[in-house]
């Protein structure tokens, strides 16, 4: 039933089953993430793609629990606690696994104070989980400043005193301050200029290697993602499309909806000119989404059954899943 | 007149363009020297990253700067309109240009939810434009708005010249700015970054749309944006801009496969999609046989460092202090913006010989 990838003998790090969040009350609550399961190893680096309204930042909220769940469990296999159902805890009871499970946001103007010194941010995140007390904090916060690429001046600046790129780097650095070993980044690069992404890029590879993390990666840049991920989940309307090994979700994509998004990616060789054919339409409401298969009213190779029953998914090759009925 | 010689000259031909604006600290120089010309048809590719100028650039030619940034805006921009007669658009006095903003000259803008009139509905918008420079009645103006969205593919037409901005989606919105800049059938259309602000399929939807109304009208095409696959997809030029001056100008295809100028040669190797085709084309076809894994895992080529301030420009080159070729020459002054072979140009003084990717 629960999709994990048979190559991982060890338990998975984090592993998600039926998680669903809505929003709102009444009859037709906006339905942003349904029924998603899928698992991470540790180590890994786990791609989750997808559009506006895909349900994609929600999952990493979810997980990191800025919001709180309405179904579903998201089992953790803590060093220290041993395996915790993240769904089902507590405010409090998370509280501990902040230190674990950390969150880099898309916007690095929008998330940090614009009254702290760097040194006082990195502080806080210091402070909260009690590391890096007295003599030590000033080495420590030099240690991270150097580990993202900041000089030590930088300490003692304010945000509005940095460039985008930069603020991302402080966004990292705080979230590596408490010594996580899962850090969920939510579009890190969305707001960079290209040259800055690169940089930011190589910044997070290198660290993910030096400091052995696990990395879910939320973006909407496909090539970035298969730049930098091991696996990739495909999301549609809050729901799981596609899951497999990223070199082969690249090459033999199965979805009718992976196969639209990849075709629709602008190609970077003017001399492959090629007549896209767009998906029709716009994204259904989540308020309101097709019955059946969520994909079929955009779907090219639709048929009578999609709009029955939910598409399940399957396995069609080794840890790659499809929620589609046709084979090719 | 000649069709054939009609076609040869360019529609639009912009001369030493410079735009500074005042601010507390001094004037600042947003755009610098940027000349180039678009002949009609055709479509050039703006291209550059945040602070570059591509916008002011082209919020220059239409003249639509807040008057409290207070622009000083100096050049020319030579177009030519339908009767054959070439003006200065930079040197139009305000009522003339009115006369071609919306109409022979129009354009379409990133954001549609923040340039559309919320209190306005959609067909009320597109007929506005219609009336004040065709002259339409209010009837014939509605008809034509109805036309419009028809022709943008927009479904229930009839039923969303009714409805106001708000109750439309981006791609949508999108799609009523389109038909709001061509429903005078403009010469010239200025798009700046036009599908930046929408998710991959919807831009892939739009930019079909653009292709088409081109290919119908004949329309010149000005495309300023950041993203390097559209220009490889649509553009027949493209003009590179670093901290406000073109560095770099070229046929689209000698751009990718040979950029000149070392920015451009930065910004083409770092982007994750580049290095994949850079690593299929050294080993193989086959994509499964890229790294994937954090060990095998190539870094990407960043180019280092960041934009100096406009406040503060390096002595020389604008990408001196980040550029890899850089050399004590650079530092003494701007390089211009030299001819190359066929019709390229590159702003560095080691261009012609030395500097190949």
């Amino acid at each position: 039933m629960n999709p994990v990838p048979n190559t991982h003998a060890a338990p998975p790090l984090l592993d998600i089953r039926g998680l669903s969040k809505h929003f709102g009350s009444g009859p037709h609550p906006v339905r942003a993430v349904s029924d998603v399961s899928f698992s991470i190893a540790r180590g890994e680096t786990l791609g989750l793609v997808g559009e506006s309204g895909s349900g994609k930042s929600t999952i990493g909220r979810l997980i990191t629990r800025l919001l709180d769940p309405n179904a579903g469990q998201m089992l953790y296999q803590d060093s220290r606690q041993g395996p915790t159902d993240l769904a089902s805890l507590s405010a409090a009871a998370y509280r501990p696994l902040r230190a674990r499970l950390q969150i880099i946001f898309q916007d690095p103007y929008a998330s940090l104070n614009p009254r702290m010194r760097i040194r006082q941010v990195l502080g806080e995140a210091l402070d909260t989980h009690g590391l890096a007390r007295g003599a030590a904090r000033e080495p420590r916060i030099q240690a991270l400043l150097q580990q993202v690429g900041l000089r030590p001046e930088h300490a003692d600046r304010l945000p509005h005193e940095f460039s985008g790129g930069q603020r991302q780097r402080i966004g990292i650095a705080r979230a590596l301050a408490v010594e996580p070993e899962f850090i969920v980044a939510d579009e890190p690069l969305s707001a960079l200029d290209v040259s800055i992404q690169a940089q930011v890029v190589n910044l997070l590879g290198d660290l993910k290697e030096q400091l052995g993390l696990t990395l879910l990666f939320i973006s909407h840049d496909l090539d970035v993602v298969e730049y930098l991920c091991d696996r990739v989940v495909v999301l549609y309307l809050g729901r799981v499309m596609e899951m497999a090994p990223t070199a082969t979700l690249y090459s033999r994509p199965r979805h009718p909806y992976t196969q639209a998004l990849l075709a629709a990616a602008p190609v970077l060789d003017p001399t492959q000119r090629r007549t896209i054919i767009p998906l029709k339409g716009d994204l259904p409401s989540p308020a309101h989404p097709p019955s059946g298969c969520v994909f079929r009213t955009r779907c090219p190779q639709a048929e009578a059954r999609c709009a029955e029953t939910a598409t399940p998914l399957r396995e069609v090759s080794a840890g790659h899943w499809t929620a589609c009925w046709r084979d090719e | 007149m000649n069709k054939s010689l009609e076609n040869l000259r360019p529609r639009l031909e912009v001369r030493s363009l410079s735009t500074s604006f005042g601010t507390p600290e001094g004037r600042i120089q947003s755009v610098a020297d940027v000349s180039f010309e678009i002949p009609a048809g055709q479509t050039l590719a703006l291209v550059g990253e945040s602070g570059s100028g591509k916008s002011v650039t082209s919020l220059s030619l239409m003249g639509l700067h807040a008057r409290s940034a207070r622009p000083e805006v100096a050049g020319e921009a030579w177009f030519v309109r339908r009767d054959g007669q070439r003006v200065n658009l930079l040197a139009l006095p305000e009522t003339e240009m009115r006369r071609l903003r919306g109409n022979e000259v129009a354009m379409v803008f990133q954001e549609p939810m923040t340039s559309l009139n919320p209190v306005l509905t959609v067909g009320e918008q597109i007929a506005e434009s219609v009336r004040l420079h065709k002259g339409l009645d209010r009837r014939a103006a509605l008809a034509r708005a109805r036309e419009m969205l028809d022709w943008v593919e927009i479904p229930a037409a009839a039923q969303r010249l009714g409805e106001y901005p708000h109750q439309l989606s981006g791609g949508m919105r999108q799609r009523v700015m389109i038909a709001l800049a061509m429903a005078c059938e403009p010469s010239l259309l200025i798009a700046d970054e036009p599908t930046t602000a929408l998710d991959v399929t919807i831009q892939a939807q739009i930019l079909a749309l653009m292709g088409r109304l081109q290919k119908q009208t004949g329309m010149t095409l000005l495309f300023v944006t950041h993203n390097l696959g559209v220009v490889a997809q649509y553009a027949d030029h493209v003009a590179v801009m670093y901290a406000g001056r073109i560095v770099e100008s070229a046929p689209v295809q000698d751009l990718f496969r040979a950029p000149s100028h070392p920015y451009t040669q930065g910004l083409l190797a770092c982007l994750p999609g580049m290095a994949r085709r850079q690593a299929e084309r050294a080993g193989g076809a086959d994509t499964a046989l890229l790294p994937t894994g954090p060990a095998g895992r190539h870094r990407l080529v960043a180019i280092p460092g960041q934009v100096s301030s406009p406040l503060a420009p390096p002595p020389g080159c604008a990408f001196g202090p980040r550029c890899g070729h850089r050399e004590a020459a650079c530092e003494l002054t701007m390089p211009e913006l030299r001819a190359l072979s066929g019709q390229r140009q590159s702003r560095c003084i080691l261009s012609n010989h030395e500097v190949t990717a």
